[in-house]
């Protein structure tokens, strides 16, 4: 392209998110390599349980895709608003979309004191974008800008089609963990068989244990992708407002407004942790600071990267748009 | 939206397409004959700003070329306005008199350039030139940059947000043949409190 752009992708995150997606893969593979080895020299009752597990799993991720949106906002107990309604939630919603030429999504309003947002939904034309009651709160203090900031988060993923990603990325952890119920309870139940299969036995053991493996592994590069996913929302969304201290003034106070919020909330709130704005859930950490003991382990588990972590990375866009000259740097 | 920027979770800012602004005198010749709207010399750019300096100086420097541009000799016109929306939206307002519809998308042309050239085309969000009839009735004909599609912005009554649909429907049919006019009706953005208009 000939024009000068001050939008370049950032290399070391695309990169980390590749690595990130090949391992899923190669996992994936290795699994899928694994049951079938582990098939070939079995019987039917362990063939059994696999495709059973498959149809579980890919049914029920597909389910949750495709009711994405209503899924979601009855989960929040949120209503759809109207722009006679909320004019202003609206008025940005429909600026931000006309930016990013992109569909404007439903938008609804979830009665609930936690300051958060989230948007979901199978494509960008039944997508739906909710904010809580506690985040347009006076008490929390949010300015326009700053609100402006989460909205265009939120349509960041919806652009990025992060709900298909993430439900894609996780079906082999539903998969894997499906066949860890089904091959212990076949191995509880199934005792009555056991004279005439010796070999299903071992089999059903072998494949239980590849499945745990399975199971936690892709866990934990789920959480990597879903904390890649996040910066990549951070920045696009402030790459789309020119704002990138606003959104990292919004972060700073959504935490904050977070973290004095009676547990009932978070309970309820524990299903759509991944898609929300800013964590609801968080492990505890040692101490009342939140730099304090046991961070690499709630890390590693976190859905979100870390407020720091995010708040770096938007210092860094605010640079790269006040550069002078952008041909030179961001097309390096 | 390719499959590589799903998958890798990034999204190319828009560029703004410009070409189509220049239908825009034509077609005011075409609805002053056919519905006896007239422009009233008002027209606007609306563009989100960056945070920080640079923005900030590009700004001051197209501020100050169309200033320049209009203080001229038989330029005529009146000095650029520049407001902020509520919605921390920045819009230019170029005033002309009102049969200057050619000047008036020559000035709104510089803008975008300005800021097309320097980078920050992703930035601007649309145009609006503003029109009114015998009865005071206001009408807008807004271009948006992304999508290079006009339609019509009726506001009837600010406070309770209203807008004069069939007027807006009106004006659709009629420009239809002259300006590429935006086909999803909810795309019709509604601009309450927009200056100019």
């Amino acid at each position: 392209m000939a024009t000068r752009t001050r939008y370049a992708p950032d290399r070391g995150l695309t990169v980390r998110m590749t690595v990130t997606m090949f391992l899923l893969g190669l996992v994936f593979v290795a699994f899928v390599a694994a049951i079938i080895g582990a098939l070939i020299a079995a019987h039917q009752s362990a063939a059994f349980i696999v495709v059973i597990a498959l149809v579980f799993g890919g049914g029920s991720a597909f389910i949750s895709l495709f009711y994405s949106d209503k899924i979601a906002l009855a989960a929040a107990g949120a209503r759809e608003v109207s722009p006679q309604e909320m004019p202003k939630l609206h008025g940005i919603v429909d600026r931000l979309c006309a930016l990013a030429d992109m569909d404007k999504p439903r938008v609804a309003l979830a009665p609930t004191s936690m300051p958060n947002a989230f948007a979901t939904g199978r494509n960008s034309k039944n997508s739906v974008l909710c904010v809580t009651e506690g985040l347009l709160n006076s008490r929390l203090g949010l300015s326009d800008e700053e609100l402006e900031g989460v909205l265009a988060h939120e349509l960041s993923h919806v652009a990025h089609k992060d709900v298909q990603v993430m439900t894609i990325a996780s079906l082999l952890a539903i998969v894997a963990g499906l066949l860890v119920r089904f091959a212990f309870y076949s191995e509880l139940f199934g005792g009555g068989r056991r004279n005439n299969n010796q070999n299903a036995l071992p089999i059903i053991a072998i494949i239980m244990v590849v499945s745990v493996v399975v199971y936690a592994i892709s866990f934990l590069l789920i959480r990597v992708l879903s904390r890649y996913r996040e910066l990549a929302a951070d920045r696009s969304g402030a790459l789309l407002t020119g704002q990138p201290s606003a959104l990292a003034s919004a972060l700073t106070k959504v935490s904050n407004g977070m973290s004095g919020i009676p547990t009932q909330d978070l309970r309820t709130a524990e299903p759509m942790n991944a898609f929300y704005f800013a964590p609801a859930m968080k492990l505890q950490r040692g101490g009342g600071r939140p730099d304090g003991g046991g961070r690499s382990l709630s890390a590693i588990f976190s859905t979100h990267p870390s407020l720091e972590k995010r708040i770096e990375q938007l210092a860094k866009i605010q640079a790269q748009l006040n550069d002078v000259s952008p041909g030179a740097k961001g097309l390096k | 939206m390719g499959f590589l920027d799903v998958l890798l979770g990034r999204t190319k800012p828009v560029q703004p397409k410009l070409d189509d602004l220049f239908a825009l005198p034509s077609a005011a010749i075409q609805l002053q004959a056919a519905t006896g709207f007239t422009p009233t010399g008002s027209g606007s750019v609306c563009f989100r700003a960056v945070e920080g300096k640079t923005f900030a100086d590009i700004q001051k420097e197209v501020r100050e070329l169309l200033d320049l541009d209009n203080s001229k000799p038989g330029g005529g016109g009146l000095p650029v306005e520049v407001t902020k929306d509520s919605y921390g939206f920045t819009w230019l307002i170029s005033n002309h008199m009102s049969d200057e519809v050619d000047t008036l998308v020559t000035d709104l042309h510089a803008v975008n350039s300005a800021l097309v050239d320097n980078g920050f085309g992703p930035q601007l969000l649309c145009t609006m030139v503003a029109f009114a009839d015998e009865n005071h009735r206001r009408m807008a004909l807004v271009y948006l940059y992304k999508r290079g599609t006009f339609y019509p912005f009726a506001p009837v009554n600010e406070g309770r947000q209203q807008r004069d649909n069939a007027l807006e429907l009106q004006v659709k049919g009629v420009l239809s043949e002259d300006l590429k006019i935006e086909p999803e009706l909810n795309r019709w953005m509604a601009l309450w409190g927009a200056p100019g208009l």
